[in-house]
């Protein structure tokens, strides 16, 4: 098969997938919709290896195929095509969306599966893996953007999906609602481009850019900037961030997969995809990689006092994607990417096991309750700190080569994106320590009293389930989460999706390694090929070196703090938080972002809503307009009535004085 | 004698029937007004005739004449079916079509 068919069957199977789980949902027995699901995904990921394979067989100048599928809207000057683009990025991105996501589905096929509402669960995650799919593989704006909203959408299904859950329902609508924000931002965005350009086709508005737009000229740093709030919000970066850590609402295979192979990398790709755009504007780029690094530090330091066990990993994503973000808008496409592609292993692979521990507990998520989990669960801890290492960029783990990697080519920026490596460092510092306080204080310490039951064979389950963030005590029917909790070390297909998992976090660094392994970075070189910076910027040996000595120690230090202040010395931290007790507020606060949020934009609308539902509606809308023309109607019908008085010889003598005024006006004219 | 005389006394019944019709409350006379205005523009037309040689006019005349009979036979009817009915012989009093 060609490339292109290969480039459209990975779309095909999990639009199928979603289409036939939601029509049979009703006869699907017992977990074949779970089955169904999972095998549509894995069928997607087979053809993105075909894909793989045939675009290496092409030559190097090859390597960018449009497929078009028919023409959309194609008129004089609009050229919106359903097209879609096949190059080495869009590639990986379909290898690392599909695998990851099939051996989420594979984890969720076990954990869900108590729910009763199973069937929609894996029929809105098809969706959401063909939404993320079409979204890389769009080869205009116009179909970038449609992925871009399906995404929104299915986040929204996903996270909302204990519907009758009050705290998952606002969860979902504040993702939604920001969302839509970043898709404003990325279709105003295009339309200042497509004014320039004068075309929706990703390789044109590429090859055009150069020559329509001056360097940093107005317009594009508008519309790069607007695409940066696309990329923003849907990436979760300060200050659209806040719908990230509600999102863990959703069931923990959905955090995993929106965290881990789609939603949140959709920012980092977005960049990465316009690097011809963002070098022509570099000012933009600058805003991008400021407010990465900004993100990834202000997302550290709340993982450090989150009691949240799933939030913990949330903040962990918003700061990791902030490297992202902070490598793709410096240029450093191929670091970012790498990061993308080791953070979807390790961080899916912490979600899963988080999961795990969260099905032990009956359902509860603080890190408070939770203690010494170690002996009763081998395996899902021997993941965690599989994945804890891999975050912590620890070598040889995935995430140590991938971090190290970005920060070293900040560093060979040589400017003052110096400055932003450096902070990258102190955040490697924030995320090995949070990472462990984490693992610490769920595996290690005296067992709690969910640990024992499960050490004696018996996996605990709450008299009432309750809802973790309020307490309230919940149903298990359908739009709640179900009765029956599953762990890692029961469920053979968890174990598998983990396992692989873990071996992939393991060794996934080995794809580009410093001085031995150019291999992401050489698949990569056609879609970058016009990138100036993309082939010269190369730290040197001795500064990668240092790099990674630096990266390695910083995390093994991390990871010594945490072991003291958790396990060794447990009463040490109430005294740090003692001592630092403002920025402890602060941090425990979120840095008052959503407070602020509330009062500069929510409360004036809200205000602005109120007025107008009251005050204009009533007053102008229902007084002005609406009264004022009834009432002048009904003030014209009173002066007619009053002429219509019945007597006729009035109208004899209206009669006669209209006819006699008309002769005289005609005799006096004549 | 020329035509001045036979339109001012034409113009003088007119007025005479019109004002008639305005301040006169009963439909009879109301009725008898009308045949006075519309007796007026007949001499009008035949003085006209007269004076241009043409016969149109008094055939025009003579149209009218049997207009004002329809009338006359429609307009006895209504005062006929008042009557009839016992309603007030007084244009005054019926005036249900008010707005």
């Amino acid at each position: 098969m060609s490339l292109e068919t290969y480039g459209w069957l990975v779309l095909a199977f999990p639009l199928g997938g979603a289409i036939l789980i939601s029509l049979l949902y009703k006869v699907l027995p017992g977990r074949a919709a779970g089955v169904l699901g999972t095998l549509a995904i894995a069928l997607s990921f087979l053809s993105a290896i075909g894909a793989f394979s045939e675009l290496q067989s092409l030559g190097e100048e090859e390597k960018q195929v449009v497929a078009v599928g028919w023409d959309y809207a194609v008129s004089n000057g609009v050229d919106a095509q359903v097209s879609i683009l096949l190059d080495p990025l869009s590639v990986l991105m379909m290898l690392v969306v599909s695998g990851v996501s099939m051996l989420i589905h594979l984890y969720s096929v076990a954990y869900m599966g108590g729910d009763r509402g199973y069937a929609r669960f894996f029929a809105y995650l098809n969706f959401f893996v063909f939404s993320m799919l079409l979204l890389v593989e769009a080869a205009n704006f116009v179909l970038l953007i449609v992925g871009w909203a399906f995404v929104g959408a299915a986040s929204y299904f996903l996270i909302s999906f204990w519907y009758r859950r009050k705290t998952a329902t606002d969860a979902g609508i504040k993702a939604f609602v920001i969302n839509v924000l970043g898709d404003v931002g990325l279709v105003l965005g295009t339309f200042f481009i497509f004014q320039g350009t004068g075309t929706l086709d990703f390789l044109k508005t590429f090859a055009e850019v150069d020559q329509v737009f001056s360097v940093n000229d107005g317009d594009l740093v508008a519309g790069c900037i607007l695409l940066l709030v696309g990329a923003f919000a849907k990436s979760a970066q300060v200050p659209l961030h806040t719908w990230l850590p509600d999102a863990m609402e959703g069931p923990t295979p959905v955090s995993a997969l929106i965290h881990a192979a789609t939603m949140v990398t959709a920012g980092v790709y977005l960049i990465a995809r316009m690097h011809t755009l963002f070098e022509q504007a570099p000012a933009a780029g600058d805003v991008g990689a400021i407010i990465g690094c900004l993100t990834l530090l202000i997302a550290a330091t709340i993982g450090l006092v989150v009691t949240d066990l799933k939030r913990v990993i949330a903040y962990s994503t918003m700061s990791q994607i902030g490297y992202m973000v902070m490598a793709v808008s410096s240029a450093g496409y191929a670091a970012g990417m790498f990061h993308f592609m080791t953070h979807a292993f390790f961080k899916a692979l912490l979600f899963m096991a988080a999961g795990s521990v969260i099905a032990a507990m009956a359902g509860i998520q603080n890190l408070d309750r939770m203690r010494g989990f170690r002996r009763a669960m081998p395996f899902t801890f021997g993941c965690m700190i599989v994945g804890g290492l891999a975050l912590s960029g620890i070598p040889p783990f995935s995430g140590f080569f991938s971090k190290d990697e970005i920060l070293a080519l900040l560093f060979a920026r040589d400017d003052w994106h110096i400055v932003l490596g450096v902070l990258g460092y102190v955040g490697a510092l924030l995320t090995a320590i949070y990472t462990f306080r984490m693992i610490f204080r769920a595996f290690y310490g005296e067992p709690c009293e969910e640990a024992r039951e499960l050490e004696h064979g018996h996996l605990f389950h709450a008299e009432h389930p309750t809802n973790p963030m309020t307490g309230e005590i919940e149903d298990t029917d359908v739009g709640f989460p179900g009765p029956e909790h599953h762990i890692a070390e029961r469920e053979f297909p968890m174990k598998v999706a983990m396992g692989a998992l873990a071996v992939l976090a393991t060794i996934g660094g080995v794809v580009q390694i410093p001085g031995v392994n150019e291999g992401l970075h050489h698949f990569l070189e056609p879609t970058f090929a016009d990138s100036s910076l993309y082939a010269e910027l190369e730290p040197s040996t001795t500064a990668t070196i240092i790099g990674m000595v630096v990266g390695a120690g910083l995390g093994l230090l991390g990871i010594f703090i945490a072991y003291t202040l958790w396990v060794k010395r447990p009463e040490a931290p109430a005294r740090i938080r003692e001592r630092f007790a403002f920025a402890h507020k602060v941090f425990v606060n979120k840095w008052y972002f959503d407070e602020a949020i509330d009062i500069v934009f929510v409360r004036p609308t809200a205000w602005l809503g109120r007025f107008f539902a009251t005050t204009f509606e009533q007053v102008v809308v229902q007084g002005a307009f609406v009264g004022g023309a009834s009432g002048l109607v009904g003030l014209a019908s009173a002066a007619v009535r009053r002429v219509q008085t019945g007597y006729l010889r009035y109208y004899a003598a209206l009669l006669l004085m209209g006819i006699t005024s008309l002769g005289a006006y005609f005799l006096i004219s004549a | 004698m020329s035509l001045t005389w036979y339109l001012v006394v034409s113009a003088l019944i007119f007025c005479i029937g019109a004002g008639g019709v305005l301040v006169r409350r009963n439909p009879l006379v109301i009725l008898l007004c009308i045949e006075l205005m519309l007796n007026a523009a007949n001499l009008a037309l035949v003085g006209f005739s007269r004076m241009h040689g043409n016969m149109d006019g008094q055939i025009f005349a003579l149209i009218v004449m049997v207009i004002a009979a329809c009338e006359v036979a429609i307009g006895l009817g209504l005062i006929v079916a008042l009557y009839r009915r016992r309603l007030p012989i007084d244009v005054d009093e019926l005036r249900e079509l008010q707005g």
